[in-house]
């Protein structure tokens, strides 16, 4: 029943610290600040009740991106993962989400071999905090050739071949029994993250982090980077700013209820 | 990475969502989005089916615009299974050599794009809000197709665009795009696609679907939206918020912060970590307007908010603020709705 | 987030502030207003400290603990106060109780019970008040009754802070009654023990997180190795555990205060009246300023204070680890001053400093201020037993005064004046 499992996590500029340099068009350097991206959290803490609920395993943090992004895997360190791994690279400049998830696929094989171990399950969130595209997770299960389920708001069960899940529909819940390996994304809704622990955060402190380049995890040159990308970044504009509105007045309640409710009909609202 | 022959592909698809047995009605804005590509690129506008007894909708879907439908029906596609969509979808795709694809935002599209994308080895983009075809002035090669998305939680919006790889895949958000018009007169050819699932490697089963039990709008889908937040103070303040919902036909939203605490399930969330709505109209009864909210309803056509701080954020950002207590506004409110109503 | 004055702490002590302030944002201030209003016990709460690793910090590696010593244990009180002085308690609490098994409990006895206390895994309580012992203690009437190799207890002890939610109290009583003082002995006894129940929870004006509750013994019967120290030696045990607990009060003080001027700048920074924010007054910048200079004073005594008591703490343990005393006897052998005096000092300054900040911050918020679905109220209310237990702050200036009276008195201090 023990699962060994890969989190993968993201570092992302914190929601509120991204504007557009005027100058340049692309997103400003300045005031942005980095951290673990919010749904990751999720992701995170369900590899390490998994591992709990089914101890035996390892569940391992993997995240590409730039050095500063090393931070997040000591975050998941100190929460207590097994072990991290880093994907750092220029090459890996530019990724969409075409070339990332085949960069992660390659991490998750390179992790395989390192370890000498069969990765069971790989956890991604449902999406991240900067591109919002949701597009990794899937993408990364077929690069892996793995099934997989999105939107999973509860692992209910698993054994040695399969695992039971939730999956959170506009409508109502579905429940989906996938074969092992298999990748799913999850949602907010499946955990409470936890907070590091002590005792782990000086275990981050000493860590030390394996870095691997694109000749480490034997990527294809040509499906990295800016080159394997397939859709570009055109244009980056900040969207129109809201003016202000209306303030509704009014002596009483009644009569603000009522300008309310004639707004409402000005508009066709009702 | 690409050695593909981009100009053997052409036709538009849009894919439908037929999610425990229904046809999604974002279908029909869809057709919207990329008739207006077909229309630009002069190619032929088509919907694929993906599931079981799919038949009574390709007459709607026709009268909506579509020239041709593929119809892939099999009882094992009855439900939404990643692998099995993927295969069907990727198939027909390889098959037929389509432009671009067009699925809704949804769980399942989003879910069927990011698998599809990559067994394709195409390019995706998500959750758009904007699209259109080049004309060839702006710097652009003409009959590109420029998508406009919001990331970084609304605070950039982004034009993609993909000249590397065919079929181009596309989420389109719903409520963006209004639903295409009905004309009963309009024709179209049906393609049935036989598959046979059974010799596919599928590791995922379908075992059961439990249907939400309450007869709540869903915020994704909804174009009205009243939401509470933190300053409600109890949980019972959505029996509140509830009431000015029902009297507007409107879905019921929440913020984070009366979500973590206990008041209202996570499914109604809005922001960030929740879920982001673009409704025509967005009621925030209570909600403060931090950054992580406002990213997920910031683009909805009219805000209003009810605060009893004029200086909160959402206040500042509303289309129309109403200073007041909402315990004593929402009932006043209601009631005079109920007489707009009789 | 806030800066707060470096007192030259180490890289290990500033990721305990993190945590800590971590915890305080987000688990602990969420839940705050609920467990104020319940009066339920917060154990969600507790299990996300356990889990942090913050129940030991003060704690020798050995049993478990992250190897600190006074100020480790004050930095997460005052950073779990500024959220909730209640919630904060029960970690405290722990310590109160782990403190004198440290000091006064032979190696077995560190063994059984530290481990637990440090992890969190078992929680702790002290309780030496009965009703008729407040301020008092050597009025204390409870009995313990030796039987071969066992103690009976009977009394009632009450406002036992942490009772029924901790599973190891230390609890004081009298293996002679007639001695007096000297007949006061200190026990260990387990949650559980046939003979050993709670009475009557108490409802509180503040820290209402935090359970409060009357002992009852009735004929239960404890093993003698569950007493700690010798017998008579009650008082000693509980006066040497204030002398490192009360800082700790110290500490909840400074974090209640601070938690309370934070929420209020926060409101007055944006609160608007007569046409201009409510901070622009001078009026309010006067009081501000005297908040933060209070506060900033109390933290300068007992971060400094605590220093000397660390380092007084961590040499005993050493030299008790090598020659097999207890480690209040080798504290003893290298301090014989005692620390009593600047304790005494810490605990006072900052409770009357809380209890002055938070009624000026209920002041500055105005009637939002006054309001229970506000933040501050609650900070003055939490506030006030800081002033109250542990000694009251009367009793604190008893204790320095009389320490002063006795160096003043003291020969050496005699002929150092009549030199001048």
């Amino acid at each position: 029943m023990p699962l060994n499992i890969v989190v993968c996590i993201k570092q992302t500029p914190a929601t509120g610290s991204v504007s557009i340099d005027p100058q340049t068009g692309d997103i400003s350097k300045e005031g942005i600040s980095y951290a673990i991206s919010p749904f990751d959290e999720y992701a995170l803490e369900e590899g390490l009740r998994l591992k709990e609920r089914f101890p035996g395993g390892a569940t391992l943090a993997l995240t590409m991106g730039a050095v500063r992004a090393e931070e997040i895997l000591r975050e998941a360190i100190a929460r207590g993962v097994d072990g991290v791994y880093h994907l750092c690279d220029e090459a890996f400049d530019g990724s969409d989400t075409f070339a990332t998830s085949y960069i992660l696929s390659q991490g998750i094989r390179k992790i395989e071999e390192e370890r000498k171990i069969k990765i069971d399950l790989v956890i991604c969130a449902k999406q991240t905090n900067d591109g919002d595209t949701g597009q990794v997770g899937p993408g990364l299960a077929a690069w892996l050739d793995w099934p997989n389920t999105a939107y999973v708001k509860k692992v209910e069960q698993v054994t040695d071949t399969l695992l039971r899940v939730h999956r959170m529909m506009e409508d109502g819940t579905d429940i989906l029994e996938i074969q092992r390996p298999a990748l799913i994304s999850v949602v907010k809704e499946i955990n409470e993250p936890r907070l590091p622990s002590l005792k782990g955060k000086m275990a981050a402190k000493k860590a030390v982090i394996p870095r691997w380049g694109a000749s480490d995890i034997k990527a294809d040159p040509a499906l990295i980077g800016l080159k394997g990308s397939l859709v570009e970044i055109a244009k980056r504009q900040s969207p129109p700013k809201r003016a202000g509105g209306l303030k509704i007045g009014g002596a009483t309640i009644e009569e603000k209820a009522k300008i309310f409710v004639d707004k409402l009909r000005e508009l066709k609202l009702l | 990475m690409s050695n593909q022959d981009l100009s053997a592909y052409s036709g538009i698809w849009c894919v439908g969502e037929v999610r425990h047995g229904k046809l999604a009605p974002t279908i029909f804005e869809i057709l919207t989005a990329g008739g207006q590509i077909a229309a630009a690129l002069g190619q032929k506008l088509s919907v694929v089916l993906i599931g079981s007894g799919l038949g009574p909708w390709t007459k709607e879907v026709i009268e909506a615009g579509a020239d041709q439908v593929y119809l892939i029906d099999h009882s094992s596609l009855e439900q939404f299974v990643d692998e099995a969509y993927a295969k069907a979808l990727t198939d027909l795709v390889n098959q037929e050599k389509p432009r671009a694809l067009f699925l809704p935002a949804s769980t399942i599209g989003r879910s069927l794009a990011g698998r599809a994308a990559v067994m394709l080895k195409t390019g995706a983009a998500a959750d758009l809000t904007d699209l259109s075809a080049a004309s060839g002035s702006n710097g652009f090669e003409k009959g590109t197709l420029l998508a406009t998305r919001p990331s970084y939680g609304g605070n950039i919006l982004a034009t993609l665009v993909n000249t590397r790889s065919r079929p181009e895949i596309y989420t389109i958000r719903p409520m963006v795009f209004p639903r295409s018009p009905k004309d009963s007169t309009r024709t179209g050819v049906v393609r049935n696609i036989t598959v046979d699932p059974a010799t596919w490697n599928l590791r995922t089963k379908f075992i059961a679907f439990q249907a939400e039990s309450s007869n709540e709008i869903d915020i994704g889908s909804a174009d009205k939206i009243v939401s509470g937040g933190r300053g409600l103070g109890k949980a019972e303040g959505f029996e509140t918020v509830r009431s000015l919902a029902k009297a507007l036909s409107a879905a019921v939203g929440a913020s984070r912060a009366a979500v973590d605490s206990g008041w209202i399930p996570y499914k109604h969330q809005v922001g960030i970590t929740g879920r982001t709505v673009r409704p025509k109209l967005y009621v925030a009864c209570g909600v403060s307007g931090q950054v992580q909210h406002l990213a997920g309803m910031g683009q909805s056509e009219v805000i209003v908010a009810i605060n009893k701080d004029p200086e909160c954020p959402m206040m500042k950002l509303a289309s129309f603020s109403i200073e007041a207590d909402l315990y004593e506004f929402i009932p006043a409110a209601v009631k005079e709705l109920q007489k707009h109503q009789s | 987030m806030l800066m707060t004055f470096d007192y030259g702490f180490t890289d290990d002590q500033k990721e305990i502030i993190k945590l800590a302030r971590e915890i305080a944002e987000k688990k602990i201030k969420p839940v705050r207003a609920h467990y104020d209003e319940t009066e339920e016990f917060p154990w969600e709460v507790i299990e996300d400290i356990r889990k942090a690793d913050l129940f030991g910090v003060y704690l020798p590696v050995e049993y478990g603990g992250f190897g600190g010593a006074n100020t480790e244990m004050c930095l997460v009180s005052e950073e779990l106060s500024k959220a909730c002085g209640g919630i904060s308690l029960a970690v405290t609490a722990c310590g109160l109780c782990a403190i004198p098994i440290l000091l006064f409990g032979n190696e077995a006895q560190r063994q059984r019970w530290l481990p637990d206390l440090g992890s969190g895994k078992r929680l702790g309580a002290f309780n030496i008040t009965e009703p008729d012992a407040g301020s008092d203690a050597t009025a204390t009437k409870s009995t313990a009754r030796r039987e071969g190799d066992y103690y009976v207890l009977n009394g009632l002890k009450n406002f036992c802070t942490n009772g029924e939610a901790a599973e190891i109290y230390i609890v004081f009583a009298t293996v002679n009654p007639v001695r007096g003082p000297r007949g006061i002995t200190a026990f260990v006894v387990e949650k559980g023990t046939p003979g050993f129940t709670f009475g009557k929870k108490e409802t509180k004006m503040g820290i209402r997180a935090s359970s409060t509750y009357e002992l009852i013994f009735e004929n239960c019967k404890i093993p003698a190795s569950n007493r700690l120290g010798s017998e008579g030696y009650g008082l000693f045990v509980a006066q040497a555990t204030f002398d490192f607990s009360r800082p700790g009060v110290g500490s909840q003080a400074l974090g209640i205060a601070q938690g309370a001027l934070d929420e209020t700048i926060k409101y007055i920074r944006n609160r608007k009246q007569f046409g201009q924010t409510v901070i622009s007054f001078q009026a309010i910048q006067h009081m501000m300023a005297d908040c933060a200079m209070k506060i900033e004073a109390g933290r300068a005594l007992l971060y400094s204070v605590n220093r000397t008591m660390d380092k007084i703490q961590k040499e005993a343990y050493a030299r008790a680890k090598e020659s097999g005393k207890l480690v209040y006897e080798e504290m003893r052998a290298l301090n014989p001053g005692r620390v009593t005096k600047y304790s005494a000092m810490v605990k006072a300054f900052c409770s009357d400093v809380a209890m002055q900040v938070t009624t000026d911050c209920v002041q500055m918020c105005g009637g939002i201020g006054y309001m229970r679905d506000f933040p501050v109220e609650k900070y003055m209310r939490d506030a006030k037993i800081t002033q109250i237990y542990e000694g009251t702050n009367q009793v604190q200036r008893n204790e320095i005064a009389m320490m002063m009276i006795k160096e003043y008195a003291s020969q050496m201090v005699q002929k150092e004046l009549l030199k001048v």
